[in-house]
């Protein structure tokens, strides 16, 4: 178990403060958050490299918040990967090894080990400088994971990747994760990344942390209205929340009233996921509680999806596939129905 | 694949440009040339084994090293603190580094003596332990190390910059002290840059004149008495004249030459590697 309690960083512009993170041993956590938002600091002050001004870290029982980095068995994978341009690949992967004095035998035994869950076997006589990104993160990987870390901080390390190495390397980092089973903390500002990744996603705003939660916790109730854009859930809206004539829950957000399922009353803002939304030509005779009609006032295209605005007002930013796209024959200024269920509609 | 050469007519600035490089290399060039070319090899030889010609060129290029070793040991470790701790005055601090650049060096070795002149502080603190810098090859040493310090730091300095310091972050993480880290990784990827540092201030404290004749102009060396070669140089034109001067200066000219380009190749290999 690894447990930050109330660090709080100076980071020259501003404070990292409040941090509170429990993640669990063997746990994939994904620290998300916006450029700028100080998680390179924050990682690198949970390795030790930069300094600490209140607070604890605890590693499985251990409070390493003052010891020196070398104490702490935490290995650090930086976005660009970091390697030694002196050393060779096999020399990178043992540097750890060498300082810790082990038996040549070993060194050899282990960095073939690694090297060949990593992938990088081959290029075991190469010097970083001839590699590929995928490779060197690969080597990157394998000289962290080498010693056998308690803690594995990987800082972006799939945003200078192109799209499609991106992809793969994502599902061998997951494959890694698995096979190695070492608990790791990564920080993105990617949240599909965080979601096809995380067991647990904390959210970084401004210095604190603004929600913690599962992938699907951030991407269906995100709690905040910064969480909520952050999670690509573009229709955010406030209003009105009262109990209806049928017991049922409604948010007047001005002009319509929509059905929602919520404690909460009086004040509140909603989120509701482009995606949740159902475009047709006529209105749609289902479950779903909210059916409005509105005017299709922008197109986006994005390769194989479609961003559709309809306006009521207010405006609705819907999200469907290329295929529904065509079969509406969707212009603008064409009349449609925007339906969504009462339970897609997540307030705060 | 070699580039083809595509005739291009010279616009009017290139050729302006060109002249006046050639013009500003023949003015490096044609002393040197027509020093060392008037002197014949045979005269060259006996010139070298003439005893104060050699012993002064021994003297020179001992001390220089000596300057040199001593330099990088008390130098690199304040290039590195330059290149990665930011702290209050350290521009002032970066500024005072190059002063000994700017002052002539006849008051730099005036300024020495105040300090390391057996009445001074300094002085009498190495006296007690049996060193003294009036006429001596320590004095050498230490003038020729204040006048060509700032080469070394300036150079290392930036070597250090250079090195990026995530890969010190990673070294300290995988287990490394401060000082593995340093040694293992900062120090061998900055060494190109110690080095080129090194070789002009060897090369710059073995062509010192002026604080080295204040402070050190003529020394006990290995059972002689000698002068540094810019001294010997300065001393043959005064004393005698022109035409007595040129084999000794061709000499001191010719081995500069040769050391340099013997260093700067070494360097140049290194980054080829």
């Amino acid at each position: 178990m690894i447990a930050i309690k109330n660090l709080k960083i100076d980071l020259g512009d501003f404070l990292l403060q409040n941090i509170n993170l429990e993640i669990n041993s063997g746990e994939y956590f994904i620290i998300l958050g916006p450029t700028g938002a100080g998680k390179t600091v924050l990682l690198e002050a949970i390795a030790g490299l930069y300094p600490v001004l209140e607070g604890e870290v605890w590693i499985e029982g251990r409070e390493i918040a003052r010891l020196n980095p070398e104490k702490r068995g935490i290995g650090i994978v930086y976005q660009d990967y970091s390697l030694f341009p002196h050393l060779s690949v096999e020399e990178n992967i043992a540097f750890g090894l060498k300082l810790r004095k082990c038996p040549k035998a070993a060194i050899k035994e282990k960095v073939n080990d690694i090297a060949e869950i990593v992938g990088v076997t081959h290029l075991l006589e190469r010097k970083p400088q001839t590699l590929s990104g995928g490779e060197q993160q690969k080597v990157a990987l394998a000289r962290a994971l080498v010693t056998e870390p308690e803690v594995l901080l990987l800082d972006e390390p799939l945003s200078a990747l192109d799209p499609e190495m991106k992809e793969r390397m994502q599902s061998a980092l997951k494959e890694l994760h698995h096979r190695v089973g070492v608990t790791v903390i990564h920080v993105t500002h990617d949240f599909e990344e965080a979601v096809a990744l995380g067991h647990q996603v904390a959210v970084l705003n401004e210095g604190r942390i603004a929600q913690v939660g599962t992938p699907e916790e951030i991407l269906r109730k995100p709690d905040s209205e910064f969480v909520a854009h952050f999670a690509l859930s573009r229709n955010i809206f406030s209003g009105e929340a009262e109990e209806g004539e049928d017991g049922h829950i409604v948010v007047d957000i001005g002009g319509i009233k929509l059905a929602a399922i919520t404690e909460l009353r009086g004040e509140v803002r909603l989120s509701l996921r482009p995606e949740d939304i159902i475009i047709s030509k006529e209105p749609l005779h289902s479950t779903a509680r909210n059916c409005f009609q509105g005017v299709v006032s922008d197109i986006v295209h994005r390769g194989s999806v479609v961003y559709v605005t309809v306006t009521l007002p207010p405006e609705f930013i819907c999200l469907i596939t290329r295929q529904a796209f065509e079969e509406l024959e969707l212009r603008e200024e064409v009349s449609v129905w925007v339906t969504f269920k009462a339970s897609a509609l997540n307030v705060f | 694949m070699t580039k083809a050469h595509v005739w291009r007519k010279p616009d009017g600035m290139s050729i302006v440009f060109v002249l006046l490089s050639v013009i500003i290399l023949l003015f490096i060039l044609a002393p040197l040339v027509k020093t060392v070319g008037s002197s014949s090899p045979g005269t060259l030889w006996s010139t070298l084994l003439d005893e104060e010609v050699y012993s002064s060129v021994l003297l020179t290029v001992y001390a220089a090293v000596i300057a040199t070793l001593v330099g990088l040991f008390l130098g690199v470790p304040l290039a590195y603190l330059l290149a990665r701790r930011q702290f209050w005055g350290k521009s002032f601090l970066e500024g005072l580094i190059d002063v000994p650049i700017v002052i002539p060096h006849s008051a730099a070795g005036v300024a020495l003596l105040f300090v390391f002149g057996s009445n001074f502080l300094a002085g009498e603190i190495f006296h007690t332990i049996g060193i003294s810098f009036f006429n001596s090859v320590a004095g050498v040493v230490i003038a020729m190390m204040f006048v060509s310090i700032p080469f070394l730091i300036d150079s290392a300095k930036e070597g250090f910059k250079a090195v990026d310091v995530r890969l010190e972050k990673v070294a300290r993480t995988l287990g490394a002290s401060p000082w593995r880290s340093f040694f293992q990784v900062s120090l061998p990827l900055a060494w190109r840059s110690i080095f080129s540092g090194s070789v002009m201030m060897w090369a710059r404290g073995a062509s010192e004149f002026g604080a080295v004749l204040i402070l050190a102009y003529y020394v006990p060396f290995f059972g002689h008495y000698a002068r540094v070669a810019p001294i010997l140089v300065a001393d043959r034109f005064a004393s005698f004249g022109l035409d007595y001067a040129r084999p000794v200066t061709a000499i001191v000219i010719l081995l500069s030459l040769i050391v340099f380009i013997a260093l700067r190749t070494i360097a140049y290999r290194g980054e080829k590697a």
